[in-house]
């Protein structure tokens, strides 16, 4: 089987736009938000909160707005991905709502709802303004150089609860690294696109292993190697995870080289090894994850660890119903971070798998629009922000639930936060603008791309569009861009 | 690459899987032992989350409570809380609870599974059960009179209903407010540290937790142990005892503060209270006989629940003739709950069946279904019908012509017992006075109540202390209200 075969949608085959599905999808999500915004009322004041209809109006309002723009912009765009975000996002307020019962002088929602609101907003803006997301190869460098400028500039703040991660101007604050994410995912999937033959095929080769040479390995790592370095530096050693796996899974999906990824968990393993012991705050949160109750044992109390496994514990198997858990014991980032625990004590084990199942579809939903792009750095890009989904939902979910060693990040679009959903709705608007061109009927030039294995260089689907890869130049001074010879799929 | 990204999605998978393994097993699996936790203050939030049952007197609600909008948010108050802290107990967010609140707590926080009533729907929705009300057998008169009566003295009083069993008053001084342990706050601490400083011991359940030399007042005991044992026969037939009365086996005399006491009868050494008598009629029934009858009368039972758990009486079961002469007369290391003391009294005056004494008429869930009820029982026959009979009339005689006088009501058959209690080293403590009583109102069947009143009072002239001066005429006031 050639890979352009398995790479392109049989030619001919008209895909459904499905918007009416969408729609459809748009409404249940909105309504099951409001159920929930009602219910949380009526378990805490015995009465529908007064705001129920305006709560319902304005994420319905929301919701609209999104889908126009995925109507006129994309309308082959995957027809799940903004229900899914939608529901997400409306659970998420509701929680926010609820915890907020807990803490009167201390209301979250309303600012998240603004971010809420600012994140659709940028979510219409991306998918009505890029056109094709194949422009975004062309400013891989200039991504990078954003994202690693927004990663160091939070070192000139304070620390905010130990991490550095922060920006807080004029009582407004603001964690920069999460647009770093989308940059440095862009950048990765560029890089890698462009230069997969060469860390593939060019190089030395020593015993059974082919070596890239340093000329292509050389700014990958130096970027990795910056990146992560800041943020050890700045203590956030979830997104320094979150970047080292999607990093891992991009270089796998570009070379499909096993070996990639035995380095990289080599790497890994003696950086968490380093930084676990050299690093205080590293190594009491793995020392945390250990012995969770190491605190109560000790005559201190339960940790946050501990509360927020009590708080898992006491939802049980259906839950105790919305806003009747007290998951507030947790305190200090009950809203944030240890969200999770809220939806897991009040929904139970029946509505954490829910949740699971729903950002694991947004996750396929994305590896599929992957699947079926014909471009490499769309694939790569499609693929990589999926990653970081699929990681960040993991590594947070994990932490919280005694899993992994946790590490501070928050969960997509239901944590409190404003940089992360405004960061998850643009992810959010790529796929869906990728999704669109992977669903797009392919247009007569296009099919020509069948005969795209036969082609030096083997850019399969390149030609399709206005942003074809010879319009995008950026590898041709370093010389080492796809070299000759047959391109290899597999 | 659409190999590689689907392996990458097999990776994504696999991480899915761990997240939903790994729920199942701290929501499930290990849910349990999370919950249990004692570090997890879910049961104590979901406890307060909802008013406490209360616990009624005479029908009526002693407690209260109140919503202090915190997160322990209902708060217990108590009506009368001094008057009532020996039936009540204390429930405190911070102290936890004692006694009645203790021992019902199931109930009144709700949590009893018989509040339910659908039992195992309920355990599939954890739904919570309104907290159920216990209703006590207290007599409100016969509590306030006990109350009143011990005033500023330090001591203690119990009285039942001969014929069930019922606990009629339960009270001790100096008391305390369970008020002011109820809640979170300092205050509550402050109070707690108050409470628990210095010697007066407020919180000290003396009616029910604290142990007494009974003294003389034991003497009741001896008796039915020498008549059950027919080591006398006549009541009025001359005992051959001297007086003083050398300790077996020692050159210790023992005396006696009455006269007459040289080979007096059984009513006279009963009702003047001759030391010499009793201890010769211990040695004569003999250490296997006298704790016969000791444990009859609920002596050295550990278990003894109304339901919360009373200390323990004591007559010892090891000893020699010497110290057998003075445990009879109440005094070697033989000890006595005020509780106890009522029940010897009530013995008598139940024609020899003792009672199970309970504080706990019956139980109510939120919509007034009642729950349980307590059946009356006999826990033992300390003494024959016949005995009981025969102590009867020695113990009006003590009301009559002997030491207990002011115990006498007017239209009422009253009998007693007086009793002093030397202790401490030397016997150089303030004594403590002992009055044990019943009474039947005149034509009536049944007794109306048996009291065992003890004072401690360090302040008293040590030669005012006596049975008959200082606890008597408590004793009476709660006869009388019980009557009334």
């Amino acid at each position: 089987m050639t890979a352009t075969t398995a790479d392109a949608p049989p030619p001919g085959l008209r895909l459904p736009r499905r918007r009416g599905t969408e729609l459809v999808l748009l409404v249940g999500a909105v309504l099951i938000s409001v159920y929930g915004y009602i219910d949380v009322g009526l378990a805490r004041q015995s009465a529908v909160p007064g705001d129920a209809v305006s709560y319902g109006a304005g994420l319905g309002a929301l919701a609209l707005l999104g889908h126009l723009a995925v109507r006129f912009r994309a309308p082959y765009a995957d027809p799940l991905l903004l229900p899914i975000a939608v529901l997400l996002n409306g659970l998420g307020l509701v929680l926010i709502f609820r915890l907020d019962l807990e803490t009167p002088r201390n209301q979250a929602a309303p600012t998240q709802l603004v971010w809420s609101a600012l994140g659709v907003a940028l979510f219409a803006a991306v998918v009505l303004l890029l056109r094709d997301h194949r422009v975004l190869q062309r400013y891989a460098y200039v991504s990078v150089a954003a994202g690693l400028a927004l990663m160091i500039v939070p070192i000139f703040f304070p620390a905010v609860n130990g991490a550095k991660i922060w920006i807080r101007v004029a009582g407004f604050s603001f964690q920069p690294g999460e647009f770093a994410k989308i940059l440095l995912t862009v950048f990765f999937a560029a890089y890698l696109a462009a230069n997969r033959n060469a860390l593939t095929h060019v190089g030395r080769r020593m015993w059974r292993y082919q070596f890239p040479t340093g000329r292509v390995l050389g700014p990958i790592l130096t970027i990795w190697l910056i990146s992560v370095g800041v943020l050890v530096l700045e203590r956030d050693l979830g997104t320094s995870l979150l970047f080292f796996g999607v990093f891992v899974v991009l270089l796998y999906v570009a070379t499909g080289r096993t070996g990639w990824i035995a380095m990289g968990l080599l790497l890994a393993a003696a950086g968490a090894a380093a930084v676990g012991s050299l690093e205080p705050h590293v190594h009491s949160r793995v020392s945390d994850w250990l012995h969770p109750f190491a605190s109560i044992d000790a005559g201190r109390g339960a940790g946050q660890l501990a509360q927020s496994l009590f708080a898992f514990a006491a939802g049980g198997m259906l839950g105790t119903g919305l806003g009747e858990g007290h998951s507030a014991l947790i305190g200090f980032a009950m809203k944030s971070d240890f969200i999770l625990a809220t939806f897991g004590e009040e929904l139970g084990l029946v509505g954490l798998t829910v949740l699971f199942l729903l950002y694991a579809l947004l996750v396929a939903r994305g590896y599929r629009a992957g699947l079926a792009l014909r471009d490499p750095f769309g694939r790569l890009l499609a693929v990589g922000l999926a990653s970081l989904l699929a990681i960040q939902v993991f590594v947070i979910a994990g932490g919280v639930m005694g899993l992994i060693p946790l590490t501070g990040m928050a969960m997509p679009f239901l944590a409190q936060g404003g940089s992360s959903v405004v960061t998850n709705w643009i992810i959010v608007a790529l796929l869906i603008r990728i999704s669109d061109s992977a669903r797009r009927p392919a247009p007569p030039a296009a099919e020509a791309g069948v005969i795209a294995a036969a082609h030096p260089g083997g850019r399969s689907g390149a030609s399709a569009g206005p942003y074809g890869e010879e319009d995008t130049p950026y590898w041709s001074g370093y010389g080492f861009g796809p070299g000759g010879g047959k391109e290899r799929e597999r | 690459m659409n190999r590689y990204i689907r392996r990458a999605s097999v990776f994504g998978l696999v991480l899915l899987v761990a997240l939903l393994l790994n729920a199942a097993r701290v929501q499930v699996f290990e849910a349990d032992a999370y919950d249990a936790n004692p570090a997890n203050r879910r049961t104590a939030l979901t406890r307060y989350s909802q008013p406490r049952g209360n616990i009624l007197v005479d029908g009526w609600p002693v407690t209260g409570s109140r919503d202090s909008g915190g997160r322990l948010r209902y708060e217990r108050t108590y009506t009368e809380g001094p008057l009532y802290a020996a039936v009540t107990g204390y429930a405190s967010q911070v102290y936890g609870t004692s006694l009645l609140e203790h021992a019902e707590d199931g109930v009144l926080s709700g949590t009893d599974p018989r509040l339910a009533p659908v039992p195992l729907w309920t355990d599939i929705t954890r739904e919570q059960q309104p907290g159920g009300d216990v209703h006590t057998t207290i007599d409100a008169a016969a509590q306030r009179a006990a109350f009143a009566g011990l005033g500023g003295k330090k001591g203690a009083v119990a009285a039942v209903e001969p014929r069930t069993g019922k606990i009629l008053a339960l009270a001790g001084t100096p008391s305390y407010d369970p008020n002011e342990l109820a809640g979170t706050g300092r205050a509550v601490t402050a109070a707690w540290d108050r409470l628990n400083r210095g010697g007066e011991q407020p919180m000290l359940n003396r009616a029910l937790k604290q142990t007494y030399p009974p003294g003389s007042a034991f003497k009741v005991v001896t008796a039915a142990a020498a008549l059950d044992h027919r080591k006398v026969t006549d009541l009025d037939a001359a005992t051959r005892t001297p007086s003083p009365y050398t300790l077996p086996g020692t050159s210790t005399r023992l005396g006696n503060e009455a006269g007459g006491c040289a080979n007096a009868s059984l009513r006279h050494a009963f009702e003047v209270s001759c030391n010499t008598v009793f201890a010769r009629l211990g040695v004569d029934v003999g250490l296997d006989g006298m704790t016969e009858t000791a444990r009859n009368f609920g002596f050295n039972d550990a278990d003894l629940k109304i339901p919360s758990t009373a200390a323990r009486s004591i007559f010892d079961t090891d000893m020699n003739d010497a110290q057998l002469a003075l445990s009879a007369i109440g005094q070697y290391d033989t000890t006595a709950t005020p509780l106890q003391m009522a029940m010897v009294a009530a013995a008598v005056a139940n024609d020899g069946e003792v009672k199970a004494p309970h504080l706990v008429d019956k139980v109510t869930a939120a919509d007034g279904r009642t729950v349980s009820a307590t059946r009356q029982r006999t826990l033992h026959r300390a003494m024959s019908r016949d005995t009981a009979r025969r102590l009867q009339e020695l113990m009006t005689g003590v009301v009559t012509r002997g030491t207990g006088g002011s115990a006498a009501i007017d239209g009422a058959t009253v009998g007693g017992k007086t009793g002093t209690a030397q202790h401490g080293v030397h016997n150089e403590g303030t004594p403590y006075a002992w009055f044990i009583s019943w009474a039947k109102r005149d034509g009536a069947r049944d007794p109306a109540v048996a009291v065992a009143v003890v004072v401690e009072d360090a302040a008293a002239d040590r030669a005012d202390i006596s049975g008959g001066g200082n606890a008597a005429p408590i004793a009476r006031a709660v006869m009388q209200a019980a009557l009334r």
